[in-house]
């Protein structure tokens, strides 16, 4: 999109450079693509300074010792300059494959991205059908409540879901004594604390591929599925055979955005169980701010939060592939 | 830029094959059904704040059914809104939403502008990487940065940390790559003849952008503005991590941290509290609903 933005625009530079010839500092000052510079220049600098920059400085802190001093690995080495004797640069992290609670946050980290993606995908994709069933009159009043979760501040919509929980007074154990059931130690019990982190950040990501879906539908022409059925085509196989081809893309996108921002959630967990019980529910930027601010040890911290890395940047490269293969078509 | 294709309207696909028109009087009739269902579950946590929020603390203590209010009240309301602490929290989010979406809109409007129609040496790489950044999420920054701003403070006295405008500092991070990649999207769907025809004429850049594009990519702005507002209002761990005095909190953190005393949970000023801090994203979302949608399937934003 952006390429074929920019590549056009040549002719037009040519066509103002050759009307006014202006020298020197001046010339250089007007040109077309100095000007642009400095309009970016504000972003860049933003970019550089609050992105990249941070974004190394956390490997550096990744290697140092709480006290913010290197590790020492060789006894003798005063004959070496400071900054690197006694450098270790992977401490914090062999410290923390020996940590089983390390290995809990791992493990927990994926069942949570990938069930949670996983589910926030099928709701998104059977509501967006269903409002795209219904008749175009009607759409926008449901499309408008089914995205509410998705507007509320989810430490807001978090608060929430912890009261309907709470121990003591649970509306949901209210309810389901009504059926002789539970009560259920929603957020008490290890595995019903997974639950219901799960629960509640399907609940706030599923509307986002319930409109992404529902886009995705309406540009799926009519004669498609007018073909399909004189074809003799059931439901199940004008879903199969139509609809999801067409919307291939939009699926694969939505759902490695959202498995980014599944796996790098902090504000569900924080708020709803803040780790608990045991640890058995943090994810790797809860556990990181447990141990790198709450904790007061930064570069383990760092380190932990780092481990988000490889997982980030695996789906960053499928969507920018995605982007990219998009734009050409365009 | 979906918009468009959003408001096209229920397939038009015609009824007469006999049995087909009763299958789709079910398939309407099944397809109500679930979304009610659907709309059920998806608006109970914010119902159900709404009925909390008007009980009294004895009538939520009390063995009655919950999902009732026997006295409503609006006690809660009265109190939070008198209180002068929660209203410091609502100042300070607004201030900072306020000053965010401004900075945000300087930076990323004239950029976005550099970028879809001028061309200068790396602007095809600054394109993707203001893509990537706006994929790098705040959960890996705010160690690094918290540690930068306590470098910061013991080289210049400055102190950042602990001071509200310190997420003015942060909150573009997390703003300013989205809008300016929406942006891009926006101004490169302009016609080209449009800003060529006003250099022929003799505008300057600026002017171009200013008298062409803002006019024109307006309803891009808009939703790049309700996007910045939404996200600064929302954010949760950048103020939890770098400020901790009461005078200093935004609303998220504030009612966390001061409402909830040891483990004693004043629900109904909670669920008040949260109420009130969702408002004003939910009121502008009821007004500028579409264009919230245009920019969240335009900018395939974070879900």
């Amino acid at each position: 999109m952006v390429d074929t933005a920019l590549s056009s625009n040549a002719t037009t530079s040519t066509r103002v450079r050759a009307k006014a010839r202006p020298s020197g500092l001046r010339k250089f000052l007007q040109r077309k693509s100095t000007i642009a510079f400095f309009m970016a220049l504000p972003l860049i600098l933003l970019i550089l300074t609050l992105v990249v920059y941070p974004a190394f400085y956390a490997i550096y802190l990744s290697t140092l010792r709480k006290s913010m001093t290197s590790v020492a690995w060789m006894r003798n080495c005063q004959w070496l300059p400071d900054a690197i004797c006694g450098y270790i640069p992977f401490g914090n992290i062999q410290f923390l494959f020996t940590r089983e609670t390390f290995w809990m946050v791992v493990w927990q980290s994926c069942l949570f991205a990938i069930s949670a993606v996983i589910f926030k995908a099928l709701i998104g994709f059977i509501v967006a059908h269903f409002v795209h069933n219904i008749p175009a009159k009607g759409q926008r009043k449901w499309r408008g409540m089914l995205l509410i979760p998705w507007v509320i501040p989810p430490a807001m919509s978090t608060l929430a879901w912890l009261w309907l929980f709470d121990p003591s007074y649970s509306a949901f154990n209210y309810a389901l004594s009504a059926f002789n059931a539970g009560p259920i130690p929603w957020t008490g019990n290890a595995n019903w604390a997974r639950f219901s982190v799960i629960l509640v950040n399907i609940w706030v990501g599923a509307p986002f591929f319930m409109i992404m879906y529902l886009a995705a539908l309406k540009s799926v022409p009519d004669q498609l599925y007018e073909a399909a059925a004189i074809d003799g085509a059931n439901w199940w196989q004008r879903i199969w055979y139509v609809t999801l081809p067409m919307m291939r893309n939009i699926i694969a996108i939505t759902a490695l955005f959202s498995t980014i921002v599944t796996f790098a959630n902090f504000d569900i967990v924080r708020v709803l169980t803040a780790g608990g019980p045991l640890d058995k529910t943090h994810l790797f930027a809860t556990w990181a701010f447990r141990i790198g601010i709450e904790g007061g040890d930064i570069p383990l911290g760092a380190s932990v939060s780092l481990f988000m890395v490889p997982i980030l940047a695996i789906a960053a490269i499928f969507i920018l592939r995605d982007i990219t293969k998009r734009g050409n078509e365009a | 830029m979906t918009a468009a294709v959003l408001d096209k309207g229920a397939p038009t696909r015609k009824t007469g094959y006999g049995s087909m028109s009763r299958d789709r009087a079910w398939a309407l009739k099944w397809s109500y059904f679930f979304l009610t269902l659907f709309v059920i579950f998806f608006l109970l946590p914010p119902v159900y704040m709404f009925i909390t929020s008007l009980k009294t603390s004895t009538e939520i203590s009390a063995a009655t059914n919950p999902w009732w209010v026997f006295h409503p009240t609006l006690e809660n309301y009265t109190g939070l809104l008198t209180s002068p602490q929660y209203l410091t929290f609502f100042k300070n989010s607004l201030i900072v939403s306020t000053f965010v979406v401004t900075i945000t809109m300087l930076i990323s409007i004239p950029a976005a502008f550099a970028l879809a129609r001028m061309r200068f040496w790396g602007s095809a790489t600054l394109a993707t990487g203001v893509f990537l950044t706006y994929l790098v999420p705040d959960t890996l920054l705010f160690i690094p940065l918290f540690k930068m701003f306590a470098v910061f403070h013991e080289w210049t006295g400055i102190q950042l940390l602990n001071r509200w405008w310190v997420l003015l500092v942060v909150y573009p991070t997390l703003t300013v790559p989205f809008c300016t990649w929406i942006m891009i999207g926006y101004f490169a769907s302009i016609p080209k003849e449009l800003d060529e025809a006003a250099i022929i004429d003799g505008a300057s850049w600026l002017q171009t952008l200013t008298r062409i594009f803002i006019p024109v990519a307006l309803p891009g702005i808009i939703a790049a503005t309700i996007f910045a507002f939404t996200v600064s209002w929302a954010q949760f761990l950048y103020p939890l991590a770098f400020t901790t005095s009461v005078d200093q909190l935004v609303l998220p953190v504030g009612i966390i941290t001061t409402l909830i005393k040891g483990d004693v949970f004043n629900w109904g000023q909670i669920m008040t509290g949260a109420l009130l801090g969702a408002a004003p994203p939910l009121i502008i979302y009821a007004f500028l609903m579409d264009y919230y949608i245009a920019g969240l399937t335009a900018g395939a934003t974070k879900g």
